[in-house]
């Protein structure tokens, strides 16, 4: 096994140039189980941790830039304000051993349907920067996740950052499992408001070959919702937005569900999401 | 390849090092520091719970070419050799403790916990230490060794 450490992000392009095969690591917390459990030999691993760009997050344009090395612990302590769904997923991720290792850019560069990092990104329009030796483009979320652990990075790319724009209205997380820590999403969803452009977004986490937006679900409840009144949607809106959510998912039987009971909890949530979240409009969103 | 790094303290150098190898291989099989567990490899159980850089970190998650240059601190490392840290001392005490495969972990993540929290609540303490897993306690006298601990430091 070939061991590449950049210590520049310069460097670190024109390894991925030279040694397109390179597997890159950061926190480690996917590609470490892959090699102990022997389920991925890699011939060139090329360690992340010692680019500091990658580490860093500033604000830029009104978005915030957040580099693909920030780990999930750093996103809860520093960026929960304005990034509340992603704080409150990053919350659900592992254990602290995890989140403090973990990032949200290995969370994007497996692209597993479960990942956590996924609903919230796609709820906030997130883009995802990737860059590599001749150039830099930023991806909208929406169309970064190809296939089932397959993302839209060339092999000559690296994820250099995720693009955000602070919170404009109030955002939820919700995850289904068997314990409150420690477990992949049986299914999982997030919403998120935004007040001044009137509009909601919506993502799904683990019910579907890779994480979904429900658009049929967004736009009917926005047309739905009394922004101005700010008052609560009728039942009968509440329960279609929900059905709405649940369609858009494209669930499996597996291990840790079965594709029914995916569908009825992803209701459930999506019908609680918007709940919280239009409470939270009521009471305290300026 | 060659892993220098810092390990309670003192200056740690391993030769012939696979490129593949964890952190935690690198520590028990090379440096002899054997208090650090390997039971599951793969970041479910914590009992390879160390400090990298100050942070918490399972060991058998890290690339042992990730901490060259690095400071490590093991469950050796948190006291000297003038007897048990406060920590420890509560886990005996309390009774937390039956095999002890699990215990160091839990030593170093409840010592990361009270270092963050002087007084943690039990939910704090559930939060904390949800990646470490315990097949014998029932973790009932793990909460009261962290509550011990926390009341005297
Ligand atoms: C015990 C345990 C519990 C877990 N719980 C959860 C959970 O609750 N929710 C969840 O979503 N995940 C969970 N995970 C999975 C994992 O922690 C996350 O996917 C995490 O975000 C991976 O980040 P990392 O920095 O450790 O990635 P790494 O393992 O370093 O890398 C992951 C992948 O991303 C690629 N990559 C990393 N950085 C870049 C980059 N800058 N550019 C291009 N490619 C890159 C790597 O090549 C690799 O393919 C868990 C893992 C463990 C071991
Ligand atoms: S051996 Fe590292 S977490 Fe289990
Ligand atoms: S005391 Fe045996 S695993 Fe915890």
């Amino acid at each position: 096994m070939n061991f590449l450490q950049p210590s520049t992000w310069a460097e670190a392009l024109a390894m991925k140039a030279a040694h397109p095969e390179a597997l890159p690591i950061a926190g480690g917390t996917d590609v470490l189980v892959e090699i102990n459990l022997d389920h991925n030999r890699p011939d060139t691993v090329m360690d992340l941790t010692r680019v500091a760009d990658l580490a860093e997050w500033a604000t830029e344009d009104g978005l915030v830039r957040v580099g693909a090395g920030v780990t999930y612990t750093r996103i809860i302590d520093e960026l929960g304000d304005r990034m509340p769904g992603l704080a409150m997923a990053s919350r659900t991720v592992g254990s602290p051993q995890i989140r403090n290792r973990g990032t949200v850019g290995g969370n994007l560069g497996t692209a597993s349907p479960a990942g956590d990092a996924h609903p919230p990104l796609l709820a906030s329009d997130a883009l995802v920067e990737l860059a590599s030796a001749s150039g830099t483009r930023r991806v909208p979320v929406r169309d970064f996740f190809t296939g089932p652990k397959r993302n839209a990075a060339r092999k000559d790319e690296l994820i250099a950052a995720f693009l955000i724009e602070p919170a404009t209205g109030p955002q939820t997380f919700s995850k289904v499992g068997t314990r409150n820590a420690m477990v992949i999403a049986v299914c999982s969803f997030a919403l998120a408001l935004d007040a001044g452009r009137r509009r909601v977004r919506t993502g799904i986490g683990s019910a579907g070959p890779t994480p979904l937006p429900a658009p049929e679900a967004e736009q009917f409840i926005e047309g739905e919702l009394d922004w101005d009144g700010r008052q609560p949607p009728s039942d009968a809106a509440v329960a279609r937005f929900g059905e709405l959510a649940a369609a858009a998912a494209k669930p499996i039987d597996d291990v840790r569900g079965t594709a029914a009971y995916r569908r009825h909890a992803l209701s459930v949530m999506a019908r609680r999401s918007l709940g919280w979240a239009w409470q939270d409009y009521r009471v305290g969103w300026a | 390849m060659k892993v220098a790094c810092t390990v309670n303290g003192a200056a740690r150098e391993a030769d012939g090092v696979w490129e593949g190898e964890s952190l935690l291989y690198v520590l028990r099989e090379r440096f002899g520091l054997y208090g650090s567990k390997n039971a599951c490899e793969q970041g479910e159980c914590g009992s390879c719970s160390v400090f990298l850089d100050g942070v918490l970190v399972c060991a058998c998650l890290v690339l042992g070419g990730q901490a060259n240059g690095r400071t490590i601190v093991t469950v050796e490392g948190l006291t000297d050799a003038s007897g048990l840290h406060p920590v420890q001392q509560a886990f005996v005490e309390a009774g937390a403790v039956q095999c002890g495969f699990c215990t160091p972990g839990l030593v170093v993540a409840t010592h990361d916990l009270l270092q963050r929290v002087r007084k943690p609540t039990e939910a704090q303490i559930r939060e904390a230490l949800a990646g470490n897993i315990c097949r014998c306690t029932g973790y009932a006298k793990i909460i009261d060794a962290v509550n011990l601990a926390a009341g005297r430091t």
